[in-house]
């Protein structure tokens, strides 16, 4: 019998996926943030250099929320090269694009994503210069990968700037905003973002996290981080309501919306909710002319990491019984730690048409590939 | 299950790990203090190569604020999603008894006894000057 | 279905203070000197706007009187209309949503107290949940122990959402207090609105948006209360939520769980599944129904893995149901029963108590 002997060192043993797959949820980021510098004025280069990236949080580097694994990636994801997970095109197509068959890989930029910072004209600066950075640096050379527009999100014209600068570059596949903004998203402030995102026909894509000064919660801050991980599934809850509530979907024919690291099984109990809601206090939202869940039947789609896990594991499916086989996006989140490994996130074995729509068929339809 | 001499203890120091492929089963072996343990290299959640995992200690709280650590080293965090396995017995912390991976048994075996069989010592040669691991899989 | 058959245990009932000047005999000379001299303002939330269609079912509103002001009324229209046994008063006049806790002090005294004079003492099938001042964990101790002698009162009420996560260890004098009492915790829709009302996204435009956020609002005290250990701290405590709706907890459970399984670690006191904790110690009143017919809702019970966390409730005089469709006949008599007298009792033991003898 062969023995074969390795170290830790060497790098990871994976297995091919049998069919292409679409991944709706990969996190690439700069080495460092010099990279982006060819592309980022000197000015705030200058700035950057004094005052960093502030955003709305205590600390500098981040959120007053200690992590549960360092820079919240998986352990086997650091590149050898050196840099941190998402960092390296090479080892991505090697450790995860590779042997998951993935056909289409949606970039989205969140570490970090300016659109998040309180200074607005940074935020419109480091958007623009990530923007370029991306396409040429990822979506140019690997063509599987596709990339998220990423605007200053709390300046409505400005964010309608850096998207028509950029939907017409056949590289983007959406808008990037994230969850936790200043105000409800479905606010009159936001609507020139989802104006230009529907002329470009392009679907607006709400990641989780951001960081938009309010707790996460609406009865005060958590202690931890647990809370705070958990909290995204609320947030979205949220920040939905508020989309449909507002009437975007209503004002806009055409505009799309993809959750995104949300989770999903939560949303068929908002849906009859704001349906039971909506039919008592219809007085109140006279702009809306259908009940809330036909707008998210038609209009929302959710990306399906991170799967919850019941314990049941065919109850995972009356869920998406009720969400419907065509609203979900496969999503892997790689390289964070709450990742869903594409050959065993799903509980169940389903059949090929299911696997079709949820594994790439669906990607595909609402990304217009 | 058979026992397998798969390479001589001194490339295994204490605080290190290797990862062995038994007839297609990937175990990984640590040394923890000169102790050795060996388990399924794949977590049963969704398969992240435990080899990876970082070992740490075992963190309980007689009651809410009061952390208390001990057993150091000898708990390993899933890489992926930090599921938590007493290297001891492959059980999962949080569910041991229905969450948990194969534990092997292994043992540090002089050269001597081997070279009177019947173990299987594969590529190398077992002399009774070393000391070897030997895995059950 | 016979609704006036049911003989339940009414869970959540709001009988209603008409106006301030109604609390005017409980207060002392200070107090009621202050209220007119200062001109002390109603202290309706905004969580049930007066006249908003949930506020009161049509049928509930009388000419004149403030919907569920009236005994007689909430007689005809909740107690005999459903054949209660018994039926838990949280009266959501907001004392709780002051800043001052002196103020707050004084007004849950008063108010604890006209329920009382004014409902307990004149209805023996009332009961009632205990107001008190969070803004002073001490004092709402305080309020604790003058009531937990009266058995009529069976529960301790908090808002939604207050100023820190309800698993913080700053409320915890107040769960202790209630565990030694064997007095639930019931936390009930509406917020005291010191943070947004949603998590993390700010104020939203809309009363819909805010009445649809108290159930993500309940999620978030969910975790929390389960993360800081509240349970391991208080293994006796029960925690009610009141008007939250239940669908929402399968799901919420998973990812929670799920959560749990990775970083048990942050949190090494919660020191089981909190599936298991949420099953043991917490539980939830029936309405609203959100579920659209029974076939959703049984699932939603199957989902969630025992039928013993619903507790029957009419939520009068909010609008929650029309006419007596309060719950599915489908459920099937075995169900309703647990729902509506068994699931009750096993979280009220002073209500288990107090109905036998």
């Amino acid at each position: 019998m062969n023995i074969e002997v390795r170290d830790r060192s060497e790098a990871p043993v994976v297995a091919l996926l049998p069919t292409a797959i679409a991944d709706c949820d990969i996190h690439h980021s700069p080495k460092d943030l010099k990279r982006i510098y060819p592309y980022l004025e000197r000015r705030w280069q200058q700035h950057i250099a004094e005052y960093g990236l502030i955003p709305r949080q205590a600390y500098q580097a981040g959120p007053a929320y200690a992590k549960g694994q360092p820079d919240a990636s998986r352990r086997d994801a650091w590149p050898p090269s050196g840099g941190r997970p998402g960092s390296d095109l090479a080892f991505m197509a090697e450790h995860h694009l590779d042997p998951n068959n993935i056909e289409l890989g949606v970039l989205n930029m969140i570490r970090p994503h300016p659109g998040a910072f309180p200074n607005l004209d940074l935020s419109a600066a480091v958007c623009r210069a990530l923007n370029e950075w991306q396409i040429a640096e990822w979506t140019q050379k690997d063509r599987r990968l596709k990339a998220s527009i990423l605007v200053p999100y709390e300046d409505g014209p400005a964010a309608v700037s850096e998207i028509e600068r950029c939907a017409g570059h056949p590289d983007f596949v959406q808008v990037l905003l994230l969850t936790r903004t200043v105000e409800p998203m479905g606010q009159r402030r936001y609507w020139p973002i989802y104006e230009a995102a529907a002329s470009a026909s392009l679907p607006v894509g709400v990641h989780a996290f951001g960081f938009g000064g309010s707790p996460p919660s609406g009865g005060g801050w958590p202690s931890y981080y647990i809370e705070d991980m958990v909290g995204h599934a609320q947030s979205a809850q949220n920040a939905l309501t508020s989309m449909v509530i507002e009437g975007i979907f209503e004002r806009l024919a055409n505009f799309r919306l993809v959750l995104i690291e949300t989770g999903f099984a939560w949303l068929p109990a908002l849906c009859w909710r704001l349906d039971n809601i909506w039919a008592k206090l219809k007085s109140e939202t006279p702009h809306l002319k259908r009940p809330p869940s036909e707008y998210i039947r038609d209009r929302v789609w959710l990306t399906t990491q991170p799967m919850e896990e019941p314990e049941v594991r065919k109850h995972l499916f009356d869920i998406v019984d009720w969400i419907g086989w065509d609203k979900l996006l496969f999503a892997s989140d790689y390289p964070h730690w709450d990742y869903d490994e594409p050959a065993r996130a799903l509980p169940l074995a389903i059949d090929p048409a299911q696997r079709t729509k949820l594994f790439i068929g669906n990607a595909k339809a609402v990304y217009r590939i | 299950m058979s026992k397998h001499v798969v390479f001589p203890l001194k490339d295994l120091p204490p605080g290190n790990r290797k990862v062995v492929n038994i007839g297609g089963r990937p175990i990984v072996i640590f040394n923890i203090n000169g102790e050795v343990f060996a388990l399924l290299d794949r977590c049963p959640h969704q398969g992240g190569q435990l080899s990876y995992g970082q070992l740490t200690g075992l963190v309980e709280a007689s009651e809410p604020g009061k952390y208390c650590y001990s057993r150091p080293g000898e708990i390993l965090r899933c890489p992926w999603h930090g599921w938590e396995f007493d290297v001891r017995t492959g059980k999962s912390w949080c569910d041991p008894s229905r969450i948990r991976t194969k534990s092997y048994n292994v043992a540090i075996e002089p050269g001597s006894k081997l070279v009177e069989g019947p173990y299987i010592a594969e590529v190398f040669r077992v002399t009774v000057e070393e000391d070897y691991i030997v895995v059950e899989a | 279905m016979n609704v006036a058959s049911l003989g339940g245990i009414d869970c959540d009932i709001h009988p209603a203070l008409p106006a301030l000047r109604s609390l005017l005999p409980y207060l002392d000379d200070h107090w009621r000197d202050a209220v007119i001299q200062r001109g002390v303002h109603e202290l309706n939330s905004i969580a049930y706007p007066d006249n908003a269609p949930i506020t009161a079912r049509t049928d509930f509103r009388s000419s004149g009187g403030r919907p569920g002001s009236d005994l007689d009324l909430l007689r005809a229209h909740t107690l005999d209309h459903f054949g209660s046994k018994a039926a838990i008063c949280n009266c959501l006049y907001g004392v709780q949503l002051l800043f001052s806790e002196d103020m707050a002090s004084a007004f849950a005294r008063a108010l604890n107290t006209w329920i009382a004079r004014e409902w307990l003492d004149r209805e023996p099938r009332l009961r009632a949940s205990i107001i008190v001042p969070l803004q002073s964990p001490e004092r709402a101790v305080d309020e604790i122990e003058h009531w937990a002698r009266d058995q009529r009162f069976v529960q301790v009420l908090l808002p939604a959402m207050a100023d820190l996560p309800y698993g913080r260890r700053t409320y915890w004098p107040i769960y202790a207090a209630a565990e030694r009492h064997r007095l639930p915790i019931g936390i009930h829709a509406g917020s005291s609105y010191r943070h947004p009302v949603t998590a993390g996204v700010g104020w939203p435009s809309y009363y819909t948006e805010d009445y649809a956020a108290q159930a993500v609002g309940f999620q978030s005290q969910l975790t929390s209360l389960v993360c800081e250990g509240v349970f391991s701290k208080f293994p006796n405590l029960r925690v009610v939520l009141m008007e939250s709706g239940c669908s929402w907890l399968p799901a919420h459970l998973w990812r929670l769980t799920k959560y749990w399984r990775s970083l048990r670690m942050e949190i090494p006191w919660v020191d089981r599944s909190p599936t298991e904790i949420v099953r043991s110690n917490v539980r939830l009143t029936l309405q609203p129904i959100d579920t659209p017919g029974e076939e959703e809702l049984l699932k939603t019970i199957d989902h969630i893995g025992t039928d013993g966390l619903l507790l029957f409730s009419t939520d009068y005089p909010h609008w929650q149901f029309d006419g007596d469709e309060i719950l599915p006949a489908e459920l099937g008599a075995d169900l309703i029963r647990k729902i509506t007298v068994d699931n009750p009792l096993e979280t009220y033991s002073r209500i288990k108590e107090t109905l036998s003898s």
